[in-house]
């Protein structure tokens, strides 16, 4: 195998297992060591820098990030890193936050923008283009900004307070909120004097089930998605006592939490695949089950019984899932009906995206599935002033893809009215990377590796919390449970690196990595490297660290993989050919700058943790 | 500075036939100096004794006084351990043996402990063939006490300091061999590949087994005119054979009889395969043995691997008749038959 260049960015950037998973690549080590550090605020930076919402994601997010995590892989649980980052948001100092925000600058661009949707694909937007002196229109159709966090998150999961911070950070810079105002002409809005429009309008059609019954029994048919605006903007505020939700994504969990709170006595979840199959998160389906609300898998919607004129039950066909060899799912009925008592039906089986406001003739192409072309780099349309983002560029997603999403589109529009090229002129990611050495086996990184087990956060009682749907279900960390949690973590971005021409080959650091990790041989093809060293390598998705050719002619492979990232390599070895080197990654936002390298420059402390010291 | 190895071990580590994963053998964190050529011994020996699937606790470990004697601590905790006198470890040895001599016997001395202050007892042992791997972690210095030259370093060579050893080293392998020793080896602590296969060959060897390992003292004897640095060694150490060790059970496979190789049978039906690196080297022939030790010396070379063996040889245990029993598992009765059992004896004298 060739040697390993660690000078490509992309090589340490993977070994940041929770970081190469999100979609906005967060610096989470970097943040939750300093919740380690009790330094809140400077951790609620680091994650608003990279991802807007932390209150928000801290809550709501599909952490992409957990399944990668490295911890996940030595033991059972990978860290808790969403509810970490809302202890950062929890605790923050809001004085300190709101002192270290961008100042924004009188003397303005020139360049006005128009922003459709208040998402959060549209609000990153707008977060990162009004520090470059941009004037940013934002229109949305509700009556304050947040998109589907606000109508389709309920309430018990996402406290209004915490989205409304969040979402005023951004709309605080200065952005012209439009709201109350339904934008129905891509040509009207072209029309104005803007020079770019982002369209972040999400995925706003929720799927319907056209099945016998439908039509008769629809006063006591909702749409998940819609229904879940019509309680959270209390247009809606009860439901009938017994209440089957179709559907096992987040969507079908959060009604039936909220059909509960609303009224709900029965209430079932049906789902057409096996409980393992579903979409909804794990953590979703856990808090589900933990508010008594039963899931049965295997039952597909065949009839609703409608009786007098109303919706009395629904029948269901009992189905079997088996899986070929690829893994290719069919579905088969048992011949078994069953039926369910109903007073109302909440289908939660998708959604889809729709832009029935853009005209055929706005020079925007639209493809496959009436979806407009976007370029998945840059998100510009074929319309070279229009950008679309979030849910409305490619479907639906989740909010950590809608930021990321932003953040490309924002560099986008900032390098096109630059007159830049969008597609080659986009600035490459900020990196650094340096040494923790702070003496002989003194590091700057907390280097022992703690063998608790994933802290649980506690839950308001069950009683309560069906009591009132606005009661947040779920209390978060306390600071100790925090700080136990944040130990867990394994300082993936702590690399190991290897200087070859200090290596005198003792073995040193062979025989003290816990996990067999380093190997000294001689060199091969990948496959039979990987089957001959101290541990197998067999998990290919990680990489093999390899070194140039040593002096005896073998050379150093380190499998990436269960690294501990705890320092014993560095520490065993006498001439310091192995370092624990921080490696920072930002991507870089719009205005040719990469986001701040080190929070420690950025800001002017944390009161808290001043006042703990 | 880290004290503590995280528990958290490779899931897919390898176990052996106890269906123990190497973890079992380990010890704590070495306090001894960074890159130490003695922790690579001791993870070799956790790597032989995990590989030969011997239960930990069915091993003994013990040694003198110096860094090397420090060393059993930081491999197989669960073996029973004596950390004796200088120099005195094969006393103490000859007793436990002597005692129960169903346990493994691994003795760990360096060179002072065995080419000064514990010659005596070295020499005795060696002609006494007690049953058991004496491994001698050699670093031509001591460490311990800044590293003045030790009675292995080379003449010639020369110091941290810059001074000149003006003295002839003892040469262990060449000693030994000429003492009777029926198991002669030499290694290098920065190459496993060789260590591990004679540590196993050496613990299974019925008899005294020595293996002089060169093991650079990374803080007192790794410079340029040190003959006992990694660099050094690396470039003048001539194997004499390459070693695999073969279970009973594991048949030979045709990778490990190509070329020209000689299987020695251990008396416990293991073997000892040999790929010789020259067809005239018998390593069952002690004058051939001798004859190499030199001639590879007056050229420079430090001659490497599995020097001499004699599998055949009657051990301590069946030269003086010892009970095969651990004296802990026999009765009161037997251990002390009473006044007219030693009348007996005496009277067998008169």
């Amino acid at each position: 195998m060739k040697a390993t260049d660690i000078s490509d960015p992309e090589y340490f950037h993977k070994v940041v297992d929770c970081q190469y998973a999100c979609p906005a690549h967060t610096p989470v080590p970097e943040y939750i060591r300093l919740i380690g550090q009790r330094r809140y605020s400077d951790a609620y930076m680091v994650n608003w820098e990279s991802n807007v919402f932390p209150g928000v994601l801290g809550r709501t997010c599909d952490r992409p990030c957990e399944p990668a995590c490295r911890r996940g892989r030595i033991e059972e649980q990978p860290v808790a890193i969403c509810r970490l980052k809302r202890v950062a948001a929890d605790h923050k100092d809001d004085a300190n936050v709101a002192s270290r925000m961008p100042v924004i600058p009188t003397q303005k661009n020139g360049r006005k923008i128009a922003l459709v949707g208040a998402g959060p694909a549209s609000l990153t937007v707008a977060r990162d283009l009004m520090p470059l002196g941009y004037t940013i229109d934002l229109y949305d159709e509700n009556a304050k900004g947040g998109g589907f966090m606000r109508s389709q998150i309920p309430a018990f999961r996402l406290p209004e307070e915490i989205l409304d911070e969040e979402v005023n950070y951004v709309t605080d810079m200065g952005v012209s909120t439009i709201y109350n105002h339904y934008v129905d002409s891509m040509n009207g809005l072209l029309a104005k004097d803007y020079d770019a429009v982002f369209v972040g309008t999400g995925a706003p059609r929720g799927r319907d089930l056209q099945i016998p019954g439908r039509d008769q029994a629809k006063a006591n048919i909702h749409i998940g998605i819609d229904w879940l605006e019509s309680v959270a903007f209390e247009h809606t505020d009860r439901i009938g006592k017994k209440v089957v939700i179709i559907g096992g994504g987040n969507t079908a969990m959060d009604c039936c939490r909220t059909a509960m709170r609303i009224g709900g006595e029965q209430v079932t979840v049906t789902v057409r695949s096996t409980y393992e199959a579903m979409k909804a998160s794990p953590w979703e389906k856990e808090d589900t089950l933990g508010e008594g609300i039963p899931i049965l898998p295997n039952h597909s919607p065949r009839e609703f019984i409608v009786d007098d004129g109303k919706l009395v039950a629904m029948t269901f066909d009992v189905v079997e899932s088996s899986y070929d060899e690829h893994g290719k799912r069919t579905i088969r009925e048992t011949g078994d009906i069953i039926t369910i008592e109903c007073t109302d039906v909440i289908i939660a089986i998708g959604q889809d995206n729709a832009f029935p406001w853009i005209e055929k003739d706005a020079g925007i192409e639209f493809g496959e599935w009436d979806m407009p072309v976007v370029n998945k780099q840059t998100f510009q349309t074929t319309n070279e002033k229009v950008f679309i983002g979030g849910d409305a560029a490619f479907g639906p997603e989740n909010i950590i893809t809608a930021v990321a999403h932003g953040h490309q589109a924002a560099i986008s529009i900032d390098l096109y009215l630059s007159g830049k090229s969008v597609s080659q002129q986009r600035p490459p990611a900020g990196i650094n990377l340096a040494s923790t050495k702070m003496g002989i086996h003194e590091w700057a990184y907390d280097s022992e590796v703690i063998e608790d087990e994933r802290q649980q956060s506690t839950h308001v009682p069950v009683e309560k919390a069906l009591q009132d749907r606005k009661i947040e279900s779920e209390l978060g960390f306390d600071i100790e449970t925090a700080f136990t949690e944040a130990e867990r973590c394994l300082n993936c971005d702590i690399q190991t690196v290897f200087i070859e021409a200090k290596c005198i080959e003792c073995d040193g650091c062979t025989d003290i990595c816990p996990t067999n990790c380093i190997t000294f041989t001689a060199n091969d093809e990948e496959a039979s490297l990987r089957q001959k060293l101290s541990a197998p390598a067999l998990n290919l998705t990680q990489d093999l660290y390899i070194s140039q050719d040593l002096p005896t002619g073998r050379i150093m492979v380190k499998d990436e993989d269960l690294c501990l990232h705890c320092g014993l390599c560095a520490e065993r070895c006498p001439t310091s050919a192995w370092d624990m080197q921080k490696y920072l990654y930002t991507v870089t936002k719009a205005g040719d700058r990469p986001a701040p390298l080190l929070v420690e420059q950025s800001g002017s402390g944390d009161k808290q943790s001043d006042k703990a010291a | 500075m880290s004290f503590y190895k995280p528990t958290f071990r490779h899931p897919e580590s390898p176990k052996n036939k106890l269906g123990l994963t190497t973890r079992a053998y380990e010890g704590p964190i070495s306090t001894l100096c960074a890159g130490c050529g003695h922790d690579s011994i001791s993870a070799a020996i956790v790597q032989a004794v995990w590989d030969l699937g011997i239960a930990p606790h069915r091993v003994a470990k013990l040694s003198g006084i110096g860094c090397s004697s420090k060393s059993p601590s930081y491999f197989l905790s669960k073996a029973s351990g004596f950390n004796s006198v200088h120099g005195r470890m094969p006393a103490v040895m000859t007793g436990a043996n002597v005692a129960n001599g169903e346990l493994h016997y691994i003795g760990i001395s360096g060179d002072g402990d065995t080419a000064s202050i514990g010659m005596g007892q070295f020499a005795h042992v060696i002609r006494r063939n007690l049953n058991m791997m004496y491994l001698v972690e050699n670093n031509g210095c001591y460490g311990l006490t800044k590293g003045q030259d030790s009675a292995t370093a080379d003449e010639g060579s020369k110091s941290k300091k810059g001074a000149i050893n003006p003295f002839e080293a003892i040469d262990l392998v060449a000693l030994s061999l000429d003492l009777g020793a029926t198991f002669v080896a030499r290694s290098f602590s920065g190459d496993k590949e060789q260590l591990i296969p004679l540590i196993k060959a050496a613990i299974s060897h019925k008899g005294f087994a020595l293996i002089d390992v060169i093991s650079p003292c990374v803080t007192f004897n790794n410079h340029q005119g040190s003959t006992k640095s990694y660099d050094y060694t690396r470039e003048h150490a001539q194997a004499a054979s390459v070693v695999d060790f073969v279970p009973t059970m594991q048949e030979i496979t045709l990778e490990q009889v190509k070329g020209s190789t000689r299987e020695v049978e251990l008396h416990n039906g293991d073997s000892v395969q040999l790929r010789k690196l020259s067809d005239d080297y018998d390593p069952t022939d002690r004058k051939v043995a001798v004859n190499a030790v030199m001639n590879q010396k007056a050229e420079g070379k430090l001659l490497t691997g599995l020097i001499y063996i004699n599998p055949e040889a009657d051990d301590f245990h069946q030269m003086l008749n010892v009970s095969d029993k651990p004296l802990n598992q026999h009765d009161q009765q037997t251990l002390c038959p009473g006044a007219s059992a030693l009348q007996e004896i005496n009277q067998g004298f008169r």
